[in-house]
């Protein structure tokens, strides 16, 4: 054997494997899907009112010269329920909120509306979730941080809890 | 009882954890073109449904599987390429989304490793040839 370093070859390449092994067990996995679409334009959509007596959503209402909030729910989904408090802070802070009800029933909306609060400017119904395939969303509930130009800043997946409140605050404050 | 108990069960919360929107149409209905059907069945079966993450849209009955075999079937119906269907989909949720790793960046170790790692052992086996000769 002229090489003898080559003896320890193997015993590397399994240390190798087995501390690939250990980092990923240590490590958390990030089983969020996370939009490809931050820093794009809104994809064009247009969508009717989600239930009787609520303005419909359109890509052209948002990106108006004001930046807001669009939040996406559904009556049948429940941390939705548990973000109902939050939006209202925040539409009570000032932000504009819209709001996309995914796969819904219009008398589903109305009554979850009743139950929670109406913190919406304008609630769009995806029943098909085709504007939620195109904004590159995975789920309820999810909010995006949409600029003034309408470009999508931020993807908060999953419901915004209390500690969420100021975050969101100050992605829309640092936009403007 | 027999009966309903089994018909209760059935009826428990999953059941209703999907939402009461209408399934897009061409979810679960081909295309009539037989070519593009076939087309848009190999793509379904190379995109991953972002609901449940381990299953092809093809596989998959969450909504959102539904949602993406419609987008991918109108589409394929209006004519465009496979391939451009499914960087539309990366555009939107990222490499993942696809089955099918692309020839760059970490997708090219994964297709060079198995060739490297026969050229390495070739190499570390030759002594034994050459010594036989």
């Amino acid at each position: 054997m002229n090489r003898p370093w080559l003896l320890w070859a193997p015993l590397v390449a399994t240390a190798c494997i087995g501390g690939l092994a250990i980092y990923g067990l240590a490590v958390p996995k990030d089983e969020q899907v996370h939009s490809a679409m931050i820093g794009q334009k809104l994809p064009e959509f247009a969508l009717p009112p989600a239930t009787q007596g609520v303005f419909p959503l359109s890509n052209k209402d948002m990106g108006d010269g004001s930046p807001r909030l669009l939040n996406i729910f559904a009556s049948w989904c429940i941390p939705c329920k548990a973000e109902a408090p939050q939006l209202e802070e925040l539409k009570a802070a000032g932000v504009e909120i819209d709001g996309i009800a995914i796969r819904d029933r219009p008398e589903d909306v109305a009554a979850f509306l009743d139950e929670f609060g109406n913190p919406y400017r304008r609630i769009g119904s995806d029943s098909e979730m085709a504007v939620q395939l195109k904004l590159g969303s995975s789920g309820v509930p999810e909010t995006y941080v949409i600029g003034a130009d309408g470009t999508i800043l931020f993807q908060h997946i999953g419901d915004i809890r209390v500690e969420h409140v100021p975050m969101l605050i100050e992605k829309l404050k640092a936009t403007k | 009882m027999r009966v309903f108990v089994p018909i209760l069960l059935m009826l428990a919360a999953p059941v209703f954890a999907q939402g009461s929107g209408p399934t897009p149409a061409l979810a679960n209905r081909q295309l009539s073109d037989p070519a593009k059907e076939a087309e848009a069945t190999r793509l379904m079966h190379s995109l991953r449904c972002i609901q449940c993450q381990g299953q092809s849209i093809a596989d998959s009955d969450a909504s959102m599987a539904g949602t993406m075999r419609a987008e991918v079937r109108q589409q394929i119906a209006a004519g465009q390429k496979s391939e451009a269907v499914r960087n539309w989909m990366i555009q939107r949720y990222g490499e993942w989304v696809s089955f099918e790793p692309d020839f760059k960046g970490a997708g090219l170790l994964l297709w060079l490793t198995p060739i490297i790692l026969l050229l390495a052992s070739l190499w570390v086996a030759r002594g034994l040839f050459w010594r036989r000769t």
